[in-house]
C-alpha cells in the first residue's frame, strides 16, 4: 500500500499558508483514490496551530519538527527536518507546495532518500491506480503527462492550480521527531528580508488585474519624443487606482538595468515571460507590448485578457488576446485613471 | 581579500526563445522536432550565473571559474563560439543529452562526476553556480542534485545578489514570495548558488577573450566524454503543445473615451 506524506513549513505563527492547504487537498484526494495512508509531516518554529488545523484532515498519523532552528528558511535545516519527517513515515509518495522553501530543498531531499522528485506540477491524478503528473517544459510551451517507477517520489505542487482542503479544526497531538544539531546545519544565518516600500510594491500575486507594460512606453511618440516621465506617472496611477500587479517585457526590464530612458520602478522581478514570471491573475492588460513566442509564455495562466496597441496587425496580441484596442496607450490609460479616480 | 573563490558554473544549453517548439516522439520518448537544427543559446538563466560568477572572479583575486556543460558536442561547439568571447572560462564539455525530457537526476550524475574530475579544483573553496531553473525542464532540481552530490549543505535558489566579505564568508540574496528578496550571511564555501537574473548585463563580446578561451575550449570539446542517459523509470504517457488560440476582437477607430470606460468596465467587472 502507498504512504502519503503530506509535508509542510509553518509560517511564523505556526500556522499553514494557502499553497500548504492547497497541496494538502491534493494529498487528501490521491489518498483517496489509491487507497492509501496519509502522514502529516510539520516542521517550523512551531507546529501545534498547524497540526490542530488539520485535525479532520483524515490523516493516518500527525509528525512534526518544531524549535527556533527550524524557523528560517535555511537548506541545511529545512532539509535535515524533511529528511527526518520522511525517515520516520517510509513515505512512498511526498506532496508538499510549491513555495520557495520547499523549492529549494525538495531535491536535496529526494536525494538522501534515494528517491526522484518533480517540480512545478500543475495536477496529479491516479484514475487508474497509478499516479500520474502534470507539468509544463520549456518554460510553459510544452505540457507533459509522466509517472515514474522509482519511490519515494517527491512532487512540488505549484499554487493556485487546486482548491485549498477546508476542514473543522480540532485537537491532535503530534509525534515529536528529534533531528540532531550539529554546526553545519547552522553555517548560513537567515538576517531577514529586503521588502519594497510599500509605495513602490508593483507585484501583487493575488490581484485581479496583471498588468502589462511595453517597451513602446519608452519609446518616441507622435511628436517625435520619448515621454519617460509621463509614462512612469500614467503607469503608476493606473496601478494605485485599480490595485493591479505590474508586469513588464524583458526589454523593458533591460532597458533599465541598461541605464537607458526607462521606467525607474521596473526590475527583472517585474519580467514575465521566458526568463520571466508566468503569474496567475484572472485578468490582464497589456500596453505597448510586442514579440511572439516569449510573451505568450509570460501571458499562459492569464484568464481574460486585453491589449492595447498601435499596431492592428501585432502578432504578440492577435490570437492571445481576446480584445485588441488599436489605439495610443499613453491617452487611453490617462482617462482610465480619470475614470477610475472618480468612482 | 585574501579568499578566493573557486566558481564552478553549470550551464545547459537551450533552443533560442524564439523559435516555435512542437513535440514528437523519438526512439527514446519525447523529443523536440528538429531538436538538432534549432539554433540554440546559453540557458538564460545559466548565462547570468556566469556572468555573476566571472564578475566575482574578477573581484576575488586569486579566484578560477570554470563552464560545466552538458550538450551534444555539435550543439556546445555551435553555443560556445558566441558564449567564449563573453568572460575569461575554462570549459568542461559533456557529450549528452540537454532536452527538456531528459530526466535530472541523471543529468545530476553526469555533472556531479565531471566536477570531482577536475584537476585543481578545491572543493573547499567552491561555490556552485547555475540558474535557479533551466528553459527546458525548468524543474530546479539539478543544480541542488549535484550540490548533494558533492556534499554541499548550504544551498541558495533565486539568488539576485553575492557580497563577498573579507573573512571569507558572503552575503546572498534569494527570491521568496511576494516580490521580496531573504537576506543570508553564509560562512564561507563550499556552497550552491542557482541564480534568477542578478544584476548585471550580458557583457559585450570581446574577440579577444574569445581567442584566449578557444585554446581551452576546443581541446575539451575533443575530449568531451559521451554520457548516454537513460528513462530510468521516468515515463510519460502525453506531450503536447497547448491549444490556446484566441479568437481575438481587433477594435479601430473607437474614441479613446469609449475605450476607456470599456476597460474601467472591463476592470470591474460590470
Amino acid at each position: 500500500m502507498d504512504a502519503i506524506l503530506f509535508l509542510a513549513h509553518t509560517e511564523a505563527d505556526g500556522t499553514l499558508a494557502k499553497p500548504a492547504l492547497e497541496a494538502l487537498g491534493a494529498a487528501v484526494d490521491l489518498k483517496q483514490s489509491l487507497g492509501a495512508a496519509l502522514i502529516v509531516g510539520l516542521y517550523g518554529a512551531q507546529a501545534q496551530p498547524a497540526a490542530n488545523s488539520l485535525a479532520n484532515c483524515g490523516a493516518d498519523k500527525f509528525l512534526a519538527i518544531q524549535g527556533e532552528a527550524f524557523a528560517p528558511a535555511r537548506y541545511a535545516s529545512d532539509a535535515a527536518a524533511c529528511e527526518a519527517l520522511a525517515r520516520a513515515s517510509a513515505p512512498t509518495i511526498i506532496i508538499a507546495a510549491g513555495t520557495s522553501r520547499n523549492a529549494r530543498v525538495m531535491a536535496g531531499v529526494a536525494h538522501r532518500l534515494g528517491g526522484v522528485v518533480d517540480t512545478h506540477i500543475t495536477s496529479i491524478a491516479a484514475a487508474s491506480g497509478a499516479l500520474q503528473a502534470t507539468r509544463w517544459f520549456y518554460r510553459q510551451r510544452i505540457e507533459g503527462t509522466l509517472t515514474r517507477t522509482a519511490r519515494p517520489w517527491a512532487l512540488l505542487l505549484d499554487p493556485g492550480n487546486q482548491p485549498a482542503w477546508t476542514g473543522e479544526p480540532g485537537s491532535v497531538t503530534p509525534e515529536i521527531i528529534a533531528v540532531p544539531s550539529p554546526e553545519s546545519l547552522s553555517r548560513t544565518t537567515v538576517k531577514g528580508f529586503v521588502t519594497p516600500p510599500a509605495d513602490q510594491q508593483t507585484i501583487r500575486p493575488d490581484a485581479d488585474l496583471l498588468f502589462v507594460a511595453g517597451a513602446g512606453w519608452t519609446k518616441k511618440q507622435k511628436d517625435g519624443q520619448p515621454h519617460v516621465a509621463e509614462a512612469e506617472t500614467i503607469i503608476v496611477d493606473f496601478l494605485k487606482n485599480s490595485k493591479a500587479s505590474l508586469g513588464s517585457s524583458k526589454s523593458l526590464v533591460d532597458l533599465s538595468g541598461e541605464n537607458q530612458a526607462a521606467l525607474r520602478f521596473l526590475t527583472h522581478l517585474n519580467q514575465v515571460g521566458q526568463t520571466g514570471a508566468s503569474p496567475r491573475h484572472p485578468k490582464g492588460l497589456a500596453t505597448c507590448c510586442h514579440g511572439e513566442e516569449p510573451h505568450t509564455v509570460g501571458w499562459r495562466f492569464i484568464g481574460e485578457r486585453r491589449a492595447i496597441n498601435l499596431d492592428a496587425g501585432c502578432g504578440w496580441a492577435r490570437g492571445k488576446a481576446d480584445v485588441l484596442y488599436v489605439a495610443d496607450a499613453f491617452e487611453v490609460m490617462t482617462k482610465v485613471n480619470a475614470l477610475l479616480s472618480q468612482k | 581579500m585574501s579568499h578566493p573563490f573557486h566558481v564552478v558554473v553549470c550551464a545547459s544549453v537551450v533552443p533560442d526563445p524564439l523559435q516555435t517548439l512542437e513535440p514528437i516522439t523519438g526512439p527514446t520518448g519525447p523529443a523536440l522536432k528538429n531538436e538538432l537544427m534549432l539554433p540554440a543559446i546559453l540557458d538564460p538563466w545559466a548565462a547570468h550565473a556566469l556572468y555573476e560568477g566571472a564578475n566575482l572572479v574578477k573581484k576575488v583575486p586569486g579566484s578560477k571559474l570554470w563552464l560545466v556543460s552538458m550538450a551534444p558536442k555539435a550543439k556546445l561547439q555551435q553555443v560556445m563560439m558566441t558564449v567564449a568571447q563573453k568572460v575569461p572560462l575554462q570549459l568542461v564539455a559533456i557529450d549528452g543529452p540537454s532536452g527538456g525530457f531528459v530526466d535530472a537526476h541523471q543529468t545530476a550524475a553526469a555533472l556531479a562526476k565531471a566536477i570531482n574530475g577536475i584537476a585543481d579544483l578545491d572543493k573547499s573553496r567552491l561555490l556552485l553556480f547555475g540558474g535557479w531553473e533551466s528553459a527546458s525542464r525548468s524543474a530546479g532540481v539539478t543544480l541542488q542534485l549535484v550540490g548533494e552530490q558533492l556534499g554541499i549543505v548550504d544551498q541558495f535558489q533565486g539568488v539576485d545578489a553575492i557580497t563577498p566579505n573579507d573573512d571569507g564568508s558572503f552575503e546572498v540574496l534569494e527570491r521568496v514570495e511576494g516580490a521580496r528578496h531573504q537576506v543570508s550571511l553564509c560562512a564561507g564555501p563550499p556552497a550552491v548558488l542557482g541564480w534568477a537574473t542578478g544584476n548585471l548585463g550580458e557583457p559585450r563580446n570581446d574577440p579577444q577573450v574569445g581567442m584566449q578561451n578557444m585554446r581551452t575550449i576546443m581541446p575539451s570539446l575533443q575530449k568531451a566524454v559521451a554520457t548516454p542517459v537513460t528513462s530510468d523509470g521516468l515515463q510519460y504517457s502525453n506531450v503536447a503543445t497547448p491549444k490556446q488560440q484566441r479568437e481575438t476582437q481587433i477594435i479601430k477607430d473607437k474614441p479613446t473615451d469609449e475605450i476607456a470606460r470599456e476597460i474601467v468596465q472591463w476592470i470591474k467587472g460590470e
